[in-house]
């Protein structure tokens, strides 16, 4: 299978195509590459783990590959011969003889009659900003990747930058290391390197009980960030409601005219100063609530009600919780505010985003093995994590979620791969499943 | 379900209120039956009596699920699939977990087959109080001969789990049957080619059977309502699972599809679904690890929308875990409560000298703790914080685990560290270190942070306990 493809003959083919994997890849020349050497295709986890230039590349295009099937591994079935069933005519039957004819019919869902509003991330020069893009979430018409209609918005995902060095799980810590010094640099990898639609700037270093920096000098890390990529941001405070309207506001200042996602407003904070200055430097507002679709309502009426924010900038993030640590809670609030939202509940026909990253909460995602005796063996930890965000994340893409924040780089590739086959925008070589029974694995 | 009320269900039952169901009153006994808690077999005058037989007929009639319910297998281990009334879990609940089957071939040497099946049969998750497992075995016959796949059957039917037979050759399946009697196995599968044949054994042999249709839902309901008409009750569907690309979008569509008209009242089509995760490995992904990553993907894409039985092969922890937990995510019943009451719980045989603990009421947080600190054999005092139910690290940020809090929650279980502990000191979740400083001055007692993961309690106690 040892198919090359020039680099020049990718590059048309994705113009005009939502394909971010070749910015930031430089090659000089029109070289080809010779696909099926690099260790066999899509393989998010490898290059992940290896985090080696060519590993990375082999991540990249083993992904554009399966999107639009090019034979490298994803796509060309395993085949074996496949069987004809040998029917032995002794067995006939009586009691089956002839087949009774049946037509499937279903009809689409007709209290689906409520758009969900679309909110745009990010201002290009054309909307006075300095984003080389504008990411669009929402204008959903049904539950995300279903027939009655089409879903309008693949989704986003935005990988955390934070304003400090701080613990993160084993395996996600490696990917970073190098860069968890420098929030620039940081943010340069997340996009360059892994794909990430957005970054997302956490201002920890704030907290009073951390280090208590300053909002002025919080500031200038989303600076540093804005100018380190061109992509949309979202800016995440450190989570004390005392503090956290400050170091917004003045975030949403120095940014001003960028059309950031401030994050976030909530019930227990004065959300009115951030929605203020939302309001003032032209930025969108992350409405929190905790697992309480009345709560959400309450506080997407006061932001639209008492704080004058128009509709298209509010998104709302109704929290996430990992697998196995409530996300049957997370799931089914985020479930039930869609399906209210499509059936006219105007307070919830949001898009939704999702602290993906809680995922690594999760013992199964980090620990080396479980504290109980009596379980299974749980298998190497590096391989638990990032399947962990992944099953987490995809979950809520299926419930409705939009916006993805997301840590480690094999869990942002594979969300994407899959929200994205579901959504329709990947083309692989047909399988024939008809032999799987015979099929070698 | 076609009634929806209570009052609907009373109707039905003899309106005695005797008393035998355990209930007060036919009505609460009614009530119980729409929430499907409880089972018409559990009056026993609605049983037993002659004069409510017609009524029994038609209760149960009214009660049956939109999808039917299918057994595979026999014993304590048996799954039941489909039973479901609705199409998302906070309207009711979803009913009878996605059963996940493990794949074994025919051709396997004998010791690696048997090391497989036991391997699926041993696997074990501790979740909340109780373990989740893996279901059953998926039989292949890679070989097409009869002789070949009954050994395999023979071998794998005594290691006790549910089965999956899969061939598309009857004499294959026949042989099967005659390996494993009484076994009550799945049948995969009949289609447009071997309809009549396999059709025939599911009727003869009385077992469940899937039909067979890719991607061509006509023919998959014309399938069903055949094999209905002759007489065959448990039915399982498979419309196909294409891994890839446009195949797998149209995979999922079909199982919107079905589920949808199934619980709209097409009875012809109100089955439980069967998706095939396994082909991810026909898709050319050489990695394995990626090929596994990409199997548990779309088993939790079907375990969300609709599949309620599938096969699968990555044994691998990585690959499991996930799929069990997130099976149990989904059919959870959402109406069980979320939380624990508050007050102050002990763990083994306390004293005076033994550590003390606070977690939050909720539920999940409460039993994980609660069960790391019981396996490993410490013997505590456990405070649960009434939190509304939420978990320590969304509660110190959303403000409803405070000092304050903590220190009602001890008055209220009338606990005081100073008198009813010789040592003063309570050792708080890694998650709320925040707080220590504050508790410190609130209780007026020594405040020592835990680890972050209560998995992690015993080494910390080896190292930090009793207090110097
Ligand atoms: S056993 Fe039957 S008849 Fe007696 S109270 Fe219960 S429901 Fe009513």
């Amino acid at each position: 299978m040892a198919k090359k493809v020039k680099l020049s003959e990718m590059t048309d083919m994705f113009k005009g195509m939502d394909i971010l994997s070749l910015e930031g890849v430089t090659i000089e020349g029109d070289i080809e590459i010779d696909l099926s050497g690099l260790g066999g295709g899509f393989d998010p986890m490898l290059a992940a783990i290896l985090g080696q230039e060519s590993a990375v590349l082999a991540q990249h295009f083993g992904r554009l590959a399966g999107m639009f099937g090019y034979p490298v591994g994803m796509g060309a079935p395993a085949a074996s011969a496949p069987a004809a069933p040998a029917i032995s005519p002794a067995l006939a039957a009586p009691k089956l003889r002839d087949l009774i004819p049946a037509k499937f019919d279903v009809a689409n869902i007709a209290e689906w009659t409520t758009q969900i509003q679309e909110v745009p991330i990010g201002n290009t020069s054309a909307d006075g900003g300095t984003r080389g893009k504008q990411v669009m979430l929402g204008g959903e018409k049904a539950l995300p990747f279903y027939f009655d209609a089409p879903m309008p918005n693949r989704n986003q995902v935005t990988i955390d930058v934070f304003d400090m060095r701080i613990g993160l799980a084993k395996s996600v810590k490696e990917n970073y290391d190098e860069v968890m010094d420098s929030p620039g640099e940081w943010a340069k990898k997340n996009v360059d390197k892994f794909n990430a639609d957005m970054i997302t700037i956490h201002l920890i270093s704030t907290d009073p009980l951390v280090k208590d920096t300053s909002a002025k000098d919080a500031a200038k890390t989303v600076e540093e960030v804005l100018q380190a990529v061109d992509v949309p941001i979202a800016i995440g405070g450190s989570g004390n409601p005392q503090k956290d309207p400050e170091v917004l506001a003045k975030a949403a200042e120095v940014s001003e005219g960028e059309r950031c996602l401030l994050a976030s407003a909530s019930l227990n904070l004065d959300y009115s100063k951030i929605a203020e200055a939302a309001l003032k430097y032209d930025h969108d507002v992350l409405s929190w609530t905790q697992l309480d679709m009345n709560a959400q309502k309450e506080l997407n009426r006061k932001l639209m009600k008492q704080c004058n924010v128009p509709r298209d900038r509010i998104i709302m993030d109704p929290t996430t919780a990992a697998l196995g640590y409530g996300l049957d809670y997370a799931y089914t609030n985020m479930e039930r505010i869609r399906l209210a939202a499509l059936m006219g509940d105007e307070e919830l026909t949001f898009p939704m985003s999702s602290g993906t990253t809680n995922a690594w909460g999760a013992r199964e995602s980090w620990m080396v093995s479980s504290p109980l005796g009596q379980d299974s063996d749980w298998g190497p930890r590096e391989y638990r994590g990032p399947i962990w965000e992944i099953v987490t994340g995809l979950s809520l893409a299926i419930a409705g979620n939009d916006l993805f924040m997301m840590m480690h780089p094999t869990s942002v590739a594979v969300l994407k791969h899959i929200t994205q086959t579901l959504f329709g925008m990947v083309e692989a070589e047909p399988v024939d499943i008809a032999s799987w029974i015979g099929a070698e694995v | 379900m076609k009634i929806n009320s209570p009052l609907e269900a009373y109707k039905y039952l003899p309106q005695t209120n005797c008393g035998e169901c355990g209930e007060p009153t036919c009505m609460a006994f009614a009530s119980k039956l729409i929430d499907r808690s409880g089972k018409t077999e559990n009056c026993p005058p609605l049983i037993k009596e002659k004069k409510y037989a017609k009524k029994l007929a038609e209760l149960d009639r009214l009660l049956a699920p939109e999808i039917r319910q299918v057994t595979i297998g026999v014993g304590e281990r048996a799954a039941n699939i489909g039973g479901d009334d609705v199409l998302y879990r906070h309207k009711l609940t979803f009913f009878n977990k996605t059963k996940m089957f493990f794949d074994v071939s025919d051709n396997m040497e004998e010791a690696a087959l048997i090391e497989r099946v036991k391997k699926i049969a041993d696997f074990k998750k501790f979740y909340v109080g109780r373990n989740l497992l893996l279901d059953g075995v998926a039989i292949k016959a890679a070989s097409n001969d009869p002789a070949k796949f009954a050994a395999a059957v023979k071998k794998v039917a005594e290691i006790g789990l549910p089965m999956i037979f899969c061939s598309f050759n009857p004499a294959v399946l026949k042989a099967g049957l005659e390996a494993a009697k009484d076994k009550n196995p799945l049948l995969y599968a009949a289609n447009k080619d071997n309809w009549k044949e396999v059709g025939e054994l599911a009727l003869e042999y009385k077992v469940p059977v899937v039909v067979s249709a890719f991607n061509d839902l006509d023919a998959l309901k014309t399938l069903a309502k055949t094999f209905a008409e002759a007489g065959i009750k448990d039915i399982v569907l498979d419309p196909g699972t294409y891994p890839t690309g446009k195949g797998l979008k149209n995979t999922f569509t079909n199982f919107l599809k079905i589920r949808r008209a199934g619980i709209m009242g097409d009875t012809e089509i109100a089955y439980p679904i069967m998706a095939l995760p396994l082909t991810a490995w026909m898709a050319g992904i050489a990695d394995p690890v990626s090929a596994s990553y990409w199997e548990t993907v779309m088993a939790s894409v079907f375990t969300i929308r609709y599949g309620d039985i599938m096969i699968l092969h990555s044994l691998e922890p990585y690959a499991t875990l996930p799929e069990v937990h997130l099976a149990e995510t989904i059919y959870t019943d959402p109406r069980t409560p979320v939380s624990v009451d508050g007050g102050m719980y002990k763990v083994g045989n306390p004293d005076k000298d033994s550590p003390v603990f606070f977690t939050t009421n909720f539920a999940l947080t409460y039993y994980t703790v609660e069960s790391d600190i019981s396996a490993n054999g410490i013997v505590c005092w456990l405070l649960a914080v009434d939190t509304d139910g939420i978990g320590v690290e969304a509660s110190v940020a959303g403000g409803q685990l405070t000092s304050a809090k903590v220190k009602d929650a001890f008055e209220k279980a009338g606990f005081d560290l100073k008198t009813d502990t010789n040592h003063n000191t309570l050792i708080i979740p890694g998650l709320s270190a925040r707080l220590q400083g504050d508790l410190e001055d609130t209780l007026g007692a020594k405040v020592k942070v835990g680890p972050m993961d209560s998995g992690r309690i015993p080494g910390w106690i080896e190292k930090n306990w009793p207090p110097k």
